[in-house]
């Protein structure tokens, strides 16, 4: 049974064709789906945070997964994206006159989060590791501070009111830039120095890779990410304060990250998918809604001593959930493997091995 | 025009130094070994030739060009490859991708063109994938393409991270101890691979190696390190009854 499984996957992911087709599906259904309520507003918002949490966790993994280094700065740039934009389409841009200025609000968030990942980037010449992790992590403290102390910005009450401009289509069009986006940077000559960073950063720089200015560039890419998907989200909250963008944030994608599985685009979708899924049934009145056919002398006690009280059980639940993936898939769910949809047929065809042992294992990426 | 050359190069590590006057003149076509006890400083010059480390005095030039001050990346772009004591391959990627990452410096397209995949990316990708299969042939590795590097046995672990350092399209190539963990036999067939290769790519090649029969087999002169400081530089011949190089490499003195 599994090996057909497994053999029915192997064909889907030899159909080429059938990822533009998806494309094109799911922009379709993106601007169907509001336009005739084919799922509840509930479902749609999930859908919105679902795709918000790709863009985040592609884009980390790029720096966290394939470059291997351990930044916690991802919140602090997803702030910065979010207080731009936000700011743009609040105090700045005339958006009654012209809405559809939107993008360019979201745009200047990237861009903006895209120039404190350039500074970012530079610690991360010298050090690496824990200490990297320490560094990011006091930049994102910087962040949430700075933040606080501009009262023009609303200091610690942050700004409430924001217009809900972020929808299913635009929130569907950012996510297929990002993962196209960091699937190309992957697939470069850039990708494959960041994957030798990630590996032997000394070797890497002997072998002419310029590791300054791909970890630019990596930091870059990223962050400008991350500011996007804070743009997205502010105008999907409608409200933003520096406790939204706090170190828990971080976690939240980092989580996403390992449990998608490092370096693998494939990987990080399926993370954060899961990961907000879950998190959305883990509430009480999802919950209950999802359990309501049970009968009454099993749903009333259950929903008294367990649904009610999933407030506090979720935090207990997700950790676990968590902590299980690791021991059992040390790796994350896609391993070091990669959907083949997104690797160019160039990459996949010179990987090929005449006599290979089995498809499975091999390149980290490709196969 | 010599091809490299080293004058009076020092370089310390706190109060310790590693190599303290260290003088090289390497030709083009050159096939030059350094041999010395553990700890002579070896494969510190060669660090210090790539860029790892900065040369506390002294300088190093390549065609005229200073190397003290560059980065390894610089350095190597000025077509210097090496290989390394202990391999350092790229264990978790595919042996393509170890041979493709040294391309890095040749792959000519920006930054903008690698995000997009547009203008000069499809070509030089192609290029890039097809010099990669011909050094892969070369070294009878093409059918381990795919393959993660830390699954390949040992030898052939050694081969393609000389196929690695061959990518970058070196003129000088640096060979840290090539022979390392090698039987007689093998180190037979390695001494034809070196000398092949030297003409195969019109290499000029400097080696470190502890294996005698090697270093006396194919380099025609030898250097002879301690302390670092170069003890005696020539031809085999000299190198091998010179009283200087028994007596660091046995100590002095009857034994007694």
């Amino acid at each position: 049974m599994s090996a057909q499984l497994r053999n029915g996957w192997e064909r889907l992911m030899n159909l080429r064709w059938l990822m533009p087709v998806l494309l094109i599906v799911g922009f379709g259904l993106a601007f169907a789906i509001p336009e005739y309520n084919l799922f509840n507003k509930y479902v749609q918002l999930v859908m919105m945070y679902v795709g918000i949490n790709i863009i985040l966790t592609v884009s980390l993994n790029l720096v966290n997964g394939y470059m291997g280094e351990f930044s916690l700065a991802h919140a602090g740039f997803m702030a910065v994206g979010a207080y731009t934009a936000a700011l743009l389409t609040q105090k700045v841009l005339p958006m009654a006159a012209y809405p559809g200025l939107f993008p360019l609000a979201v745009l200047a968030g990237g861009l903006a989060a895209a120039l404190l990942g350039l500074i970012v980037a530079v610690p991360s010449f010298r050090v690496r590791g824990d200490y990297l992790a320490i560094i990011t992590l006091a930049f994102l403290m910087i962040v949430k501070s700075v933040i606080e102390n501009i009262d023009y910005i609303g200091g610690p009450r942050g700004i409430p009111g924001i217009k809900k401009l972020t929808t299913l289509p635009w929130v569907f069009f950012w996510v297929v830039v990002t993962v196209w986006v960091i699937r190309n940077f992957v697939y470069s000559k850039y990708g494959r120095g960041v994957l030798s960073i990630r590996e032997d950063e000394i070797a890497s720089d002997l072998m002419s890779v310029n590791t300054r200015g791909v970890k630019f560039l990596a930091f870059t890419v990223s962050s400008f990410f991350a500011g996007i998907a804070g743009a997205l989200f502010a105008h999907l909250l409608q409200f933003i304060s520096p406790r939204v963008f706090d170190i828990i944030k971080t976690t939240d994608v980092l989580i996403m990250v390992y449990l998608g599985g490092i370096a693998s685009i494939g990987g990080s979708i399926l993370g954060a998918t899961v990961y907000t899924v879950l998190l959305e049934l883990l509430r009480p009145s999802t919950m209950a809604a999802m359990l309501e056919w049970l009968p009454a002398v099993v749903f009333d006690p259950l929903n008294e001593y367990f649904i009610q009280r999933l407030g506090v059980w979720r935090m207990v639940i997700m950790p676990l959930v968590l902590v299980l993936v690791m021991i059992f898939w040390p790796r994350g769910i896609m391993g070091l493997r990669e959907f083949r949809w997104f690797v160019p047929k160039r990459d996949l065809e010179a990987h090929h091995n005449h006599n290979a042992p089995g498809e499975s294992h091999g390149a980290p990426h490709g196969h | 025009m010599a091809l490299l050359t080293a004058t009076k190069v020092r370089h310390c590590f706190g109060g310790l130094c590693a190599v303290s006057d260290f003088n090289l003149d390497l030709q083009p076509g050159d096939l030059m070994g350094i041999i010395g006890p553990n700890g002579a400083g070896k494969t510190t010059i060669f660090n210090l030739i790539t860029g790892v480390y900065r040369a506390t005095e002294g300088s190093i030039q390549l065609r005229g060009t200073e190397l003290v001050g560059k980065t390894p990346h610089q350095i190597t772009a000025l077509r210097v490859g090496r290989t390394f004591q202990n391999i350092r391959l790229f264990r978790d990627l595919s042996v393509l991708d170890n041979v493709r990452i040294a391309h890095y410096a040749q792959a000519n397209y920006s930054s903008l063109e690698a995000l997009l995949h547009i203008g000069r990316y499809r070509r030089e990708e192609q290029r890039i994938i097809e010099n990669s299969q011909r050094l892969l042939a070369i070294f009878k590795l093409e059918h381990l393409a795919g393959e993660t590097a830390k699954n390949l046995p040992y030898g052939l672990q050694r081969r393609l991270e000389i196929a690695r350092a061959l990518a970058i399209g070196p003129e000088l190539l640096l060979l840290d101890e090539p022979a390392a963990g090698m039987n007689p036999n093998e180190i037979d067939l390695l001494m034809e691979f070196i000398q092949w290769i030297r003409t195969e790519f019109k290499l000029t090649i400097l080696l470190i190696e502890h294996q005698m029969k090697l270093v006396m087999g194919i380099c025609e002169r030898i250097a002879v390190l301690d302390f670092g400081e170069t003890l005696v530089e020539g031809p085999p011949e000299v190198i091998q009854n010179h009283p200087k190089v028994l007596e660091a490499y046995l100590g002095e003195g009857p034994v007694g």
